[in-house]
């Protein structure tokens, strides 16, 4: 049963439970139908940058879906890193793209009778999948995980929150050799 | 803990009805004559734009972008330490935890001087 994500522990519950329950459901489908809806509309649009701008609204309600899934610390990177700096990367290259803006560079996939049979071979395995897999049906973790997951960074994984600056580091030094126009020639 | 998302979600809903009444108001309200003339341009009493703005931008500008995502993944990993900070203070680590974001931080601190000791930050 896909879509029953809430029907966990619904007996022995109150009304009060009742009540969120179906808030919560309709969060959820609010949420997933802007997901879906904003998601076709990133690949019929005519415009690539307006894709972009539903791509953004894509992204949130992926992290909509993960604060249902009580997933909050999830939520909140998908709001920095997708929203805040995939999309950035994504205007950029576009914007640093010769032509590419020009409204007469068609969006349209000329190869769709190739692309037909791909797309619903994938679907029909995704929908396998979705329908025979034995969905656990342990409840999410009471309460927020962002504390947690900031306590054990702090205490038991504390060498690889340091490493990870370090990563960090090496990404910024690499970016910089990489992308940085070369000015050797010029001694200023 | 799930009331602080109706939080949230009254304000996406305030948020996207305030743009969607603004936008409606003044579609009701402006006058509906077509735009002729100097009216047609984007700054009516201003400079003339030159060719079209969906144009190619300048690649060296990628390097910004590049440098805000490893920043913004930086961000990432302070968030969950704010949130713990003050109850690692109540269990006698704060100064602990201060200067271990501290390192962190001054790590990074080094790329961005790096950035700065390439030029990479100069805008040309």
């Amino acid at each position: 049963m896909p879509f029953d994500l809430h029907s966990i522990n619904l007996f022995d519950m109150g009304k009060q439970f009742v009540f969120t329950l179906t808030l919560q459901k309709i969060s959820f489908l609010a949420v997933a139908f802007m997901t879906f809806a904003s998601a076709v509309a990133v690949v019929t649009m005519k415009n690539i940058f307006h894709s972009l701008l539903f791509l953004v609204l894509t992204f949130l309600g992926v992290a909509g879906i993960y604060l249902l899934l009580s997933a909050d610390f999830l939520a909140a990177v998908q709001v920095l890193v997708y929203i805040g700096a995939i999309t950035v990367l994504i205007m950029f290259a576009l914007m640093l793209t010769s032509k590419l803006m020009a409204k007469r560079v068609s969006q349209t996939m000329e190869q769709w009778i190739v692309a037909l049979p791909v797309t619903l071979g994938i679907l029909v395995v995704l929908i396998r999948l979705v329908v025979l897999n034995p969905w656990g049906m342990k409840a999410a973790p009471a309460g927020p995980t962002t504390g947690i997951i900031g306590t054990s960074l702090m205490t038991k994984y504390l060498l690889p929150f340091e490493l990870a600056s370090i990563v960090l580091l090496v990404a910024v030094v690499g970016a910089i050799l990489l992308a940085k126009e070369d000015k050797s020639d010029d001694p200023s | 803990m799930q009331n602080n998302y109706a939080y949230i979600a009254l304000f996406a809903t305030i948020g996207v009805a305030f743009t969607v009444a603004t936008m409606w108001v003044s579609w009701v309200v402006r006058p509906t004559h077509k735009r002729t003339g100097s009216k047609a341009e984007p700054y009516e009493c201003g400079e003339l734009p030159i060719g079209n703005a969906w144009r190619q931008f300048k690649a060296g500008y990628y390097i910004f972008a590049l440098l805000f995502v490893v920043f913004d993944v930086e961000v990432a990993f302070i968030f969950p330490w704010a949130r713990v900070l003050r109850d690692m203070k109540s269990a006698g680590l704060g100064l602990f935890a201060f200067f271990e974001m501290m390192v962190f931080i001054a790590i990074l601190l080094v790329g961005l001087a790096y950035a700065w000791r390439k030029g990479v930050l100069k805008w040309d």
